[in-house]
């Protein structure tokens, strides 16, 4: 399945589940991105890394490596 | 009888705007005991009995981030009156999630939407009455900035602390959720008050240890927690922040009205420029240079260099040294108020126009949003060796003055990362290092043009494999860093703001640096002007530095330099001058060599300086006194962000050793590749390389867990 992670810039997805668990998880899920909501991911930051998406109307930033946690569709 | 009212909410919610136009100038700042994090209490504007304590900004009441245990544990033992909860209203969704776990914990709330003033402006609409109504609070509409509803909001907050009225909880998770959640809580009857059970209940479910350590006793929920994760398919923290923002989605159609549809707003425009692909470091460049410019060679410098040189050199110690001698004081203790007090308070002061005028940027930055843009830009360079994004600004800062360097560290919110950086930045050579490179450049190196840059190379490689070894110290290791960050948007901060924040964070270093500056350089002044000459022990002449006490604890320690090159007693008295500032280590050469006052780089002293050590020694004495313990204006400043006795001390160690360490290898590396002789010292500076390699490339593992700090949070009951 694929993650946040390989989404391309300015493309909208649907979050389907998060792999892992811990802070991490909870931390990401704590900023909105749960089941089902949409994810824009806006732009990559100019070294490649972070991104920087559009969840529940506003902007945040999330390193690649947890990207890769978000199963997305 | 006094009220004391909380304010919660998100990061960038408008919280220390509201908590300033509440109390005005009656504020407390502070520190959460144990802790590096601020807390801010102030009393409110005409009402000396109410008491308005500003928590951190936090996303959520989850065990993770020092932050939120910090504003959960306040809630839970110090149980607030009241507690106004400030919502985004621009931002609403995310923002009520935090709303429905302050919800639970049983303690009166007043929901405050702010920003309602750019709310309407965009067209869209908030039906307070209606939101109210589906969480189980009063609602109020405000504008922090604008001073719009805020007084409506705290007498609310007031009335409602008076009576007592906690809100029914009109959030609801699915029905099976509902079902466990109502027989754990059951399970609590007699443990925790009625009005805490939900909270407790949900804590316990999702399996906060540091809740369970909080209930005196622990009901048995292990079918409970099995059950709910069974039906879910998924971890009970999981499924509880999914209820949660799914109650949230299911509400939020009715209460509030979007009207704009994919319109781009101004801040989407200027993010669209200011971070995009090609112009995004660019930019960042030239906002960084203007901060530089600005407060470090211009402005920063101009107003340094006044109150050094003319306020605490032309002006102040003339007149005090006039009234002195016409009430004719005694010779030491002239020396004592001038050499000592004066020249301490001094070396505070002088640093303080220039962090002011940094401190403006800094807070300028912060609030208008684009400081977490920096931290976006830079985060991949900088998180391989352990620092934030923000790292930037204070290592650029440090290449001026470490002091300010190290004040700006305040701006980057991960415990972990800020006191990495705070250890590293004075690596960076600073403005006052910079005559002794050229006397060591210029005395031994013939001026040779790379010794400068070469100095610079080994401060910046200092920080990147300091960070590379110190994140995998048990130290560093204990809590993780998500990278997870809200970029807010931009906005126009006002001007009181900027000024309070400055205002604070250089009140803070005058207080609590300035002890130790004071102290540390009367001492010094001590040692250095007392001393044993003709025969007595006794007050001594400029030029006697020799014969001072200074001097003895010099040639008492000069054989711990010895395996670095340099065990001349001169040159450890040199480098223990350097403490008070680093420039002074020219002039204290100057004094030694026998000359009164020497040029900034030494030019006089460059021959005597050639013929008493060999260029790899002198190499060797440069590298230590760029690495070692800072300034004791920097370390003043040290100890204020770090607020721990034992992270002061270990950042000084730690400095101090690798300094040590380095020049060691540099000395006797360097004295085999130049045909010196194979000895003891070689084999030490040889295994001292491996244990460094080892250390930089030893595996480690990024600990998932919080502790940090943990244990002073946690209450005596």
């Amino acid at each position: 399945m694929m993650t946040l992670k390989d989404v391309c810039c300015k493309k909208t997805v649907k979050v389907v589940r998060l792999s892992g668990e811990g802070p991490v998880k909870r931390r990401i899920m704590d900023m909105g991105i749960t089941k089902g909501v949409d994810v824009f991911v806006r732009k990559v930051a100019p070294f490649g890394d972070p991104v920087e998406v559009t969840v529940r109307g506003y902007e945040l930033s999330l390193r690649k490596a947890d990207a890769e946690m978000i199963l997305v569709e | 009888m006094s009220v004391k009212i909380a304010l919660a909410g998100n990061p960038n919610s408008g919280k220390t705007t509201l908590f300033n136009a509440l109390t005005g100038s009656n504020q407390f700042v502070g520190n959460w005991p144990g802790v590096t994090v601020e807390k801010k209490e102030g009393r409110l504007k005409g009402h000396k009995d109410v008491i308005i304590i500003d928590l951190p900004g936090i996303y959520s009441l989850s065990p993770y981030t020092l932050e939120e245990v910090v504003a959960r544990n306040y809630l839970i033992n110090d149980r607030p009156d009241a507690i106004i909860n400030i919502v985004d209203g621009t931002n609403i969704e995310r923002n009520l999630y935090l709303s429905t776990q302050i919800l639970e914990l049983g303690i009166p709330v007043i929901m405050a939407v702010n920003m309602m003033d750019i709310v309407k402006k965009n067209g869209d609409e908030i039906r307070i009455a209606r939101l109210g109504e589906k969480l189980g609070c009063e609602v109020v509409e405000i504008s922090a900035l604008k001073g719009t509803g805020i007084t409506e909001a705290v007498k609310k907050a007031v009335a409602i602390a008076q009576t007592k009225t906690v809100s029914e909880i009109k959030h609801e998770f699915c029905k099976e959720a509902e079902e466990i959640i109502q027989r754990v809580e059951d399970k609590l009857s007699g443990i925790v008050t009625d009005g805490q059970k939900r909270f407790f209940a949900v804590k316990l479910l999702e399996k906060d240890e540091k809740i369970q350590t909080q209930i005196s006793s622990m009901p048995d929920i292990a079918e409970d927690i099995k059950e709910l994760e069974e039906k879910f398919e998924d971890d009970t923290e999981s499924i509880i922040t999914n209820e949660r923002y799914c109650y949230i989605s299911s509400i939020i159609g009715d209460c509030v009205k979007k009207n704009r549809a994919g319109k781009l707003t101004l801040s989407d425009k200027i993010d669209r420029v200011v971070t995009n692909r090609w112009l995004a470091l660019p930019i960042f460049a030239i906002v960084m240079w203007v901060v530089y410019y600005v407060s470090v060679t211009t402005v920063g410098t101009f107003a340094t260099d006044w109150t050094n040189d003319v306020l605490f050199g032309d002006i102040i110690p003339p007149a005090i040294e006039n009234i002195l001698v016409s009430v004719n004081c005694a010779g030491w203790l002239e020396g004592l108020i001038l050499d000592g007090i004066v020249a301490g308070v001094g070396a505070v002061l002088g640093f303080v126009p220039q962090m002011f005028v940094l401190f403006i940027f800094l807070a300028f930055l912060e609030s208008c949003g684009y400081m977490a843009r920096v931290a976006f830009i830079m985060d991949r360079i900088f998180r391989k060796f352990g620092l934030s994004g923000k790292s930037f600004i204070p290592m650029l800062i440090g290449t001026g003055c470490s002091v300010p360097g190290v004040m700006a560290s305040r701006t980057i919110e991960n415990d972990r990362d800020r006191k990495m950086t705070v250890m590293t930045t004075t690596f960076i050579p600073c403005g006052a290092k910079l005559p002794i490179i050229a006397l060591i450049a210029g005395a031994l190196f013939d001026e040779a043009s790379w010794v400068a840059p070469s100095a610079y190379f080994v401060g910046i490689a200092a920080v990147i494999c300091s960070g590379i070894i110190l994140k995998k110290t048990k130290m560093f290791a204990g809590d993780p860093a998500p990278f997870v960050m809200e970029l807010p948007a931009y906005h126009m901060p006002t001007a009181g703001n900027i000024f309070r924040s400055m205002w604070e964070r250089g009140w803070s270093f005058i207080k609590k640096a300035g002890t130790v500056i004071l102290l540390s350089t009367i001492l010094l002044w001590f040692l250095m002007s007392f001393g044993w000459a003709d025969g007595s022990f006794g007050m001594l002449e400029a030029d006697q530095l020799d014969s001072s006490i200074l001097a003895v604890i010099g040639n008492f320690i000069a054989p711990l330099f010895k395996p670095l090159g340099w065990g001349d007693w001169k040159m450890a008295v040199a480098a223990v001058t350097g403490l008070i500032a680093k420039e002074n280590v020219v002039g204290t050469f100057g004094i030694l060599f026998g000359f009164a006052e020497v040029a900034e780089d030494g030019t006089e002293i460059w021959g005597q300086l050639a013929g008493s050590m060999t260029a790899v020694a002198a190499y060797s004495f440069l590298v230590f006194n760029l690495l070692c313990a800072p300034c004791f204006a920097a370390m003043g400043a040290i100890k204020r962000e770090m607020n721990n006795p034992k992270w002061f001390w270990f950042a000084i160690g730690y400095q101090t050793g690798l300094a040590y360490a380095v020049s060691l290898c540099v000395y006797q590396i360097g004295n085999i590749i130049s045909g010196g002789g194979f000895g003891l010292g070689t084999i030490v500076a040889v295994i001292l390389m491996i244990g460094f390699g080892y250390l930089m490339v030893r595996p480690y593992k990024e600990s998932r867990t919080l502790n940090a700090g943990q244990k002073a949070m946690v209450p005596a009951r």
